[in-house]
């Protein structure tokens, strides 16, 4: 209606004056009659335009007085603006434009004005065009044909030298939803999505969801698009790019396989706003990829009642091992978690959240904690920003409760706290109450009962009720506390009081007569109806356990019937009924009066229910087929009601999404999968070695991000390869050091054998050593059958030489997995090779010549080897934490060998899986003579952090802390567990810091050489 | 993403639309204004409210409530942030962020918004980019550009748009090179009506100015950094090096920005500043009662407590108050029932004090609770949780800067943050 009016004359005049272009933006008003003089001089498609405007023909009839009188300024204003518009000053363009942007902001429809304004676009003066830009896009949808004027501007634009002025164009281009230039915005989008500015193909990846949702037909040529920009290595693209991915194609997770790694390696540096959609993408992502870290918990939880956070780690282990589920984590899902991580730290809470969902949805649970600081640190901020996260909170806090127990008293309430927030930190609150925290958590309550808000005390209340039913000890303390309330002068308390009390009540009538009789004392003073009806169904329900009251109450009701509401009443007739079916004697009068007074009352519920229980309950002649059972009916035991958290399973959605908070599945949420039974082929992320070899040069270096893990894949892949023959040749060294007695090149082409498919293909190594060396929780199930050996980077050792074992040959290596037997001892894996020509029986250990302490659990005996063949044992050896050598004799059927198996220091203890705060606790304990510090010189192989943790696992079986700042290790020894922990921390001249940190002296000291020995190489 | 925003004041009035794709109303805002009358105040309507066809996300900041209009999923944080940091946008173009500032530059807006977002997602949010495409409103700028005719747009891409520090821009250039950090810390605490302390924190943060030429590259350490317990970062600072060393490390934003913000680890050690006895009774009989406040400064390590104020919601009887007071003034407002006690500096020698006597409603039963009281204050010269700043280092620029630091501690800047808690009647069945 906002449309101007105008008088025919002046519009006859205009079409005249702007002959094709002013017409569209005359919405002519005139009565009837007049219409078709001037409309014959109109063409006739431009008469649709006329039509379109014809919203306000009805207006019509007043339109010529209108226009005549108050109509008038406006129409001239406008012309007003066209004028300036047409001038040849660009100061005047610029005054025009910024009116019209203003009407535009005051929602005033400036459409009519469109004609003037298109011949802008070409405008010199850059503020202007910008402008111009601004009307164009909110105006096109509606003036289709004209904005095509302006398309042949942009298409000149899309080819200019300069990238802003190339990105503006495409920008608006792609803005504009007309459906005609489809053809021509997909062109466009494709030539800038191999545009060599960043700037530009960023724009590219925003344009993308605007042509999907102009045209979905066009989805499989965007797809294209989108996995060519996806394979892009700029940190600027990549947060757009997932975002047109996201809002295209989310299902095609395929295309990400390939970019995962570089999108986890880009994160840190891709702005905040792409942060959040990448993280989201990849949460999803990994869900469909990796296996379930807390699926160990998911079976402990069924069985018993679930474990906190952190509460017995050990004991959870160790159930593992008893479960033998063999659980290793991929190196890429922990790729993921690390490089997430340092974002905890953002400014920007989105962030923030973002990450601790991907935490709480993807991390094992015992490191979902770190986020919890993070988390409540976005509590200090804006309202609406503790509105969203105490939401999430709530989530988390019902499924990992001890995540937020050391913060409880951040979720305290502030009397100046929106309501909302009250009751959202009232549910955290009440979530988080355990036997330990309950008193306090329930002083603080006290507090909020008197506040003035009345619906959060009302809350407070109902909290109360839930935390006396999730925690037995107190529920007497509660009740005893809520039935004081039952004296306030508020009524409003004392109404919610009464239902929080029968709930409770419900559970165990028993032990609680004297609170029923209380209550029905209570009767004469509460005036809310609600409170009143409790109280009424509450004896009527447990009248039998106040046998002497219960009549009292109803005859005190009975007097005041009829000035009762409606819910009283109904409660008086179910009390009576109940009371005449347990206790006719006394009450039969009283339940017929009160039934009498019932059958003539206002309400119709009222009166229905007087006759039905009436019928129900009174013999009569015809004798009720139901009457027999009223007793049944009316007595029956009623299940008390649950009282859950409205957040409760509220994590199927995922956490910090819309559908979360509104507990509602919101357009275009994507679910979240569940965990894969096994888990998909991980080699689908591999990356053509030498492809990123050849890219790497052409990517920008990123400015923060660790160089060392930003490049760590490619850089790592390099180094093996280029290494990778140095290694050899040193362990081949050692191999000559560790005992054998001579060199031969059978030992030698063994090992080669092994080495050969690694050097295949860095990558390939890499994961080895992944599985290997850094997910130690891996149990596999051992049996003290054939073992193939899955760990083909461990380093074998020869035990029996062929030529001294007169063909047979033993070598061993250190399995590094539990002895299932005996959590002392190593695990030895023996391969036995049969090089005779007749085979070998009766394999077997005999007579073991050990130091005091040191025990030896003997692998069963082989009985038959035959020729050529190979086999492959276990057996446990507790060397009683000392590198001393276990002699004994190795047997056949004919021969007897003495043999002796000498441990690394690095192989007599076991990874332990700390977070980096434990590691700094332990390490602070154990100071002075058990910490031994040198500096070494890094070698030519270790620069990067990756061989480091590389070098420092192969020479010792530790763990590295997940995510931790320094590259820091933990274990502990097999016999006494004494922790042991090393830390390497690189210098940036090639030197590096070592620290080993553990109780046996000895131990540090050799394992420090160790250590020295295999990072100096 | 973010369809469409609306800015509305608090009278219900829109007085700025923008949208990123199709046209959507102005009636989806009558869901909003539908919140809001069922919310006692404007603090209280729900930032979310899924309506049949949208949501709507909406952020209440400086007495507007800046309304997204969403379609499909979206994480609601990133909306919201969003929204929090147009409105610091506005807050740094036109000094204040209010209906009317906005109103008059509503073009600048408009470019803004445009510049902001494209098709609803964020695309430059950072004030130094923002700034080079669009200059500021100045007086002497309008002046010479309705003389010289030239305009407030900038014709090239800003450089940090391209650049892997997108928060600087190049070509920075002053003749006074300086760098000023202003640690403020502010106490956050809860007490009883004993004046024991049931929660207490310390929260700050850094704020920065700095105005150096060139691209210099900042590391600031502290004397104590492991007072620090939570840390976050504006996006400039090198997060390995604060893991590794606990120094800041960082090419900083051009002027100003917040370098960092931190919570003081240190659960009930918080050393309170002053103390308070309160005293407020409500007589049985008669309508009326009386108030009496004393406060007096505590560990204030030498330095003076200055714009102490004192805030009182009083319960909705009270229906004046007769008080006088030894220093500053106090006012009573019958209508919002808060009364305010502005006592100024806090002197060693004279105790301040408010006492007299309040009229409560005839006839209407005793309020049965104390109010509470929120406490406000300022110390120059100190970051109360003693945190110190080392030193100040600069690489990558030859030239010196001046380098200041100041420390303040305060009780909060967003509305009251220290309450006395009043305790009620004894619930003894409770211990």
């Amino acid at each position: 209606m906002q449309r101007l009016l105008q008088l025919p004359a002046s519009a006859v005049n205009m079409v005249k004056t702007a002959q094709g272009q002013e017409e569209a933006k005359s919405p002519v008003l005139t009565p009837d009659g007049s219409q078709a003089t001037w409309y014959s001089a109109v063409r006739p498609d431009e008469l649709r335009h006329l039509r379109a405007g014809g919203e306000v023909e009805d207006a019509g009839a007043s339109a010529e007085e209108g226009a005549n009188t108050g109509g008038q300024a406006q129409p001239l204003r406008h012309d007003d603006l066209k004028e300036m518009l047409d001038s040849n000053k660009d100061s005047l363009k610029l005054e025009a434009m910024k009116r019209i942007v203003a009407m535009m902001a005051r929602g005033k429809n400036a459409s009519d004005l469109f004609p003037a304004v298109v011949k802008n676009v070409a405008c010199k003066n850059i503020e202007v065009k910008k402008l111009v830009y601004v009307y164009l896009v909110r105006y096109a949808e509606e003036q289709q044909d004209l904005a095509l004027l302006s398309i042949s501007t942009f298409q000149r634009g899309l080819k200019d030298p300069n990238q802003l002025i190339r990105a503006s164009a495409l920008r608006v281009l792609s803005s504009i939803r007309v459906t005609i230039i489809i053809p021509i915005m997909m062109l466009a989008i494709k030539d800038a999505a191999s545009d060599m500015s960043p700037y530009v193909r960023k724009t590219a990846a925003h344009a993308i969801p605007k042509l999907y949702s102009l045209d979905p037909e066009q989805k499989e040529p965007l797809i294209e698009v989108i996995e060519k920009l996806l394979a892009d290595k700029t940190t600027l693209v990549a947060g757009s790019v997932v975002m047109a991915f996201e809002g295209v194609c989310p299902e095609r997770i395929d295309l990400i396989h390939k970019n995962y790694r570089k999108l986890c390696n880009l994160l840190i540096d891709v702005e905040e706003w792409g942060q959040v959609v990448i993280i989201n993408m990849l949460t999803r992502y990994a869900r469909t990829q990796f296996l379930n870290p807390n699926a160990n918990e998911v079976l402990l939880e069924e069985g018993e009642e679930k474990e906190f956070y952190g509460s017995d780690e050990e004991e959870g282990k160790e159930e593992k091992v008893e479960k033998k589920k063999p659980y290793v984590m991929d190196p890429d899902h922990r790729l993921l978690l690390r490089n997430t991580k340092p974002l905890l730290q953002s400014r920007n809470a989105a962030v923030v959240m973002a990450v601790a969902q991907l935490y709480f949805h993807l991390a094992p649970k015992a490191e979902v904690g770190v986020t919890a600081k993070a988390l409540v640190r976005l509590l200090r901020s804006h309202s609406e920003v503790q509105f969203v996260v105490l939401q999430n909170v709530a989530t988390m806090s019902i499924k990992r409760k001890g995540m937020f127990e050391t913060y409880l008293k951040s979720f305290y309430i502030r009397s100046t706290d929106p309501t909302q927030i009250k009751v959202l930190k009232l549910e955290v609150l009440t979530n988080l109450a355990t036997e330990t925290s309950i008193s306090i958590i329930l002083r603080e309550f006290q507090t909020y009962i008197k506040s003035m808000d009345k619906d959060f005390v009302a809350a407070t209340i109902q909290a109360i009720g839930r935390c006396a039913t999730n925690i037995g000890e107190v529920r007497d303390t509660c009740l005893n506390g809520l039935v004081q309330l039952l004296s306030n002068r508020d009524e409003l308390v004392v109404a919610e009081s009464v239902v929080v009390i029968k709930k409770l009540l419900q559970m165990q009538p028993e032990q609680h007569s004297d609170i029923i009789k209380h209550m029905a004392k209570l009767i004469e003073n509460i005036q809310v109806p609600m409170a009143r009806a409790s109280i009424l169904w509450l004896i009527g329900e447990y009248c039998e356990h106040v046998p002497k009251i219960a009549p009292d109450v109803l005859r005190k009701m009975a007097k005041s019937f009829t000035s009762e509401e409606d819910i009283v009443k109904l409660q008086i007739l179910n009390l009576a009924a109940k009371l005449y079916l347990t206790n006719s004697k006394q009450t039969k009068l009283l339940t017929q009066y009160v039934l009498n007074l019932a059958k003539y009352d206002q309400n119709y519920d009222i009166r229905d229910r007087a006759r039905f229980i009436r019928q129900l309950i009174v013999p009569t002649d015809k004798g009720g087929a139901l009457s027999k059972y009223a007793k049944k009916l009316f007595l029956a035991l009623k299940p008390a009601p649950i009282l859950e958290s409205p957040f409760k399973d509220r994590d199927h959605f995922q956490l910090g999404s819309l559908s979360h908070l509104l507990n509602v599945k919101a357009g275009g949420y994507q679910e979240l999968p569940d965990w894969p039974e096994t888990a998909p082929d991980p080699s689908v992320r591999n990356v053509e070695v030498m492809d990123k070899r050849k890219e790497k040069k052409k990517v920008e270096k990123p400015f923060y991000s660790d160089s060392e893990d930003e490049s760590r894949l490619t850089e790592s892949a390099d180094s093996d390869s280029n290494t990778g023959s140095g290694s050899e040749s040193s362990s081949a060294t050692e191999e000559s050091d560790s005992g054998s007695k001579s060199e031969d090149s059978g030992g030698e082409s063994e090992s080669e054998q092994q080495e050969k498919p690694n050097r295949k293909n860095g990558l390939e190594l890499l994961k080895l050593f992944w599985h290997s060396r850094v997910l130690f929780v891996c149990i596999l199930p051992c049996s003290a059958q054939t073992i193939s050996p899955t760990f083909s980077s461990l380093k074998t050792y020869e035990l029996l030489h062929r030529l001294t074992g007169e063909g047979l040959a033993v070598g061993y290596c250190f399995g590094r997995q539990p002895f299932v037997r005996d959590p002392h001892m190593v695990t030895v894996q023996i391969q036995f090779t049969n090089h005779m020509d007749t085979e070998a029986r009766n394999l077997r250990v005999r007579e073991p010549r050990l130091q005091s302490g040191m025990r030896i659990k003997e692998f069963p005996e082989i009985e038959v080897l035959p020729p050529g063949e190979t086999v492959t044992t276990v057996m446990g050896i507790d060397f009683c934490d000392s590198t001393q050598a276990a002699n004994f004799q190795l047997c056949t059927h004919t021969r007897k060998f003495c043999v002796s198996i000498q441990p690394p220091v690095g192989e007599l203890m076991a990874p332990v899986f700390m977070l980096e705060n434990e590691f700094k606790k332990e390490q602070g304990q154990l100071m002075g003579m058990n910490e031994i510090k040198e500096t070494l010189v890094l070698g030519e192989a270790c620069q990067s952090d990756y061989a480091i943790v590389q070098r420092v696992t192969a020479a010792a079986n530790v763990g590295q802390v997940p995510c931790g700042s320094d590259q820091e290790f933990a274990g502990k020894t097999m016999t006494s567990n004494s922790l042991v922990l090393v830390t390497v921390i690189t210098k940036r001249d090639r030197t590096a810091q070592l620290t080993v940190n553990c109780e046996k002296m000895v131990i540090g000291t050799m394992l420090v050489k160790d250590i020295l020995h295999a990072l100096s190489q | 993403m973010i369809h469409s925003l609306f800015l509305v004041s608090t009278a219900g009035h829109i007085f700025l639309e923008k949208h990123w794709k199709s046209v959507i109303s102005r009636s989806v805002c009558d869901y909003l204004f539908e919140a809001q009358g069922k919310a006692s105040a404007p603090e209280n309507v729900p930032p979310v409210i899924a309506t049949p066809h949208h949501y709507l996300i909406s952020v209440y900041r400086d007495r507007i409530f800046f309304v997204a209009v969403i379609q499909t999923e979206v994480p609601p944080l990133f909306v919201i942030e969003f929204l929090h940091r147009v409105a610091e946008t506005f807050q740094d173009y036109f000094g204040e962020c209010s209906e009317a500032s906005i109103k008059d530059n509503v073009v600048i807006v408009y470019e803004l918004l445009e510049e902001m977002l494209d098709n609803g997602f964020p695309l430059a949010t950072e004030a130094n980019i923002l700034k080079e495409m669009i200059k500021p409103p100045t007086i002497l700028r309008s002046v010479v550009n309705t003389i010289t005719g030239s305009s407030n747009v900038g014709g090239t891409l800003p450089t940090g748009q391209l650049s892997n520090i997108p928060w600087r821009r190049t070509g920075v250039k002053y003749t006074n090179n300086e760098a000023y950090f202003d640690v403020v810390e502010e106490i956050d605490a809860i007490l009883d009506k004993s004046g024991t302390v049931v929660f207490a924190e310390i929260q700050g943060v850094i704020d920065a100015c700095v105005k150096l030429s060139g691209m210099p590259d900042l590391t600031l350490s502290f004397v104590n950094p492991r007072l620090l317990d939570d840390v976050s970062f504006h996006p400039c600072v090198r997060f390995k090096r604060w893991e590794a060393e606990r120094v800041l490390s960082f090419i900083p934003p051009d002027g100003n920005f917040r370098l960092m913000s931190y919570h003081v680890n240190a659960q009930n050690l918080v050393a309170i500043p002053v103390y308070v006895k309160q005293n407020v009774s409500f007589f049985e009989t008669g309508s009326s009662g009386r108030l009496d406040i004393t406060v007096g400064p505590k560990q204030t390590m030498g330095k003076t407590i200055e714009d102490v104020v004192i805030t009182v919601h009083m319960p909705k009887v009270v229906l004046n108050a007769n008080l006088t007071t030894n220093q500053g003034t106090s006012t009573y407002d019958p209508v919002t029932k808060v009364l305010v006690w502005d006592i100024g500096k806090l002197n060693q020698q004279k105790v301040p004090n408010l006492k007299g006597s309040l009229s409560l409603q005839s006839g209407a039963p005793r309020p049965d609770e104390n109010p509470t009281l929120n406490i406000d204050l300022r110390i120059q010269q100190l970051a109360i949780s003693g945190l110190k700043v080392n030193r100040l280092n600069m690489f990558g620029e030859k030239y010196k800067p001046f380098k200041g630091v100041k420390y303040v501690t305060k009780a909060g800047n967003a509305g009251p943050q220290r309450e006395q808690r009043s305790t009620f009647f004894c619930w003894n069945l409770f211990e």
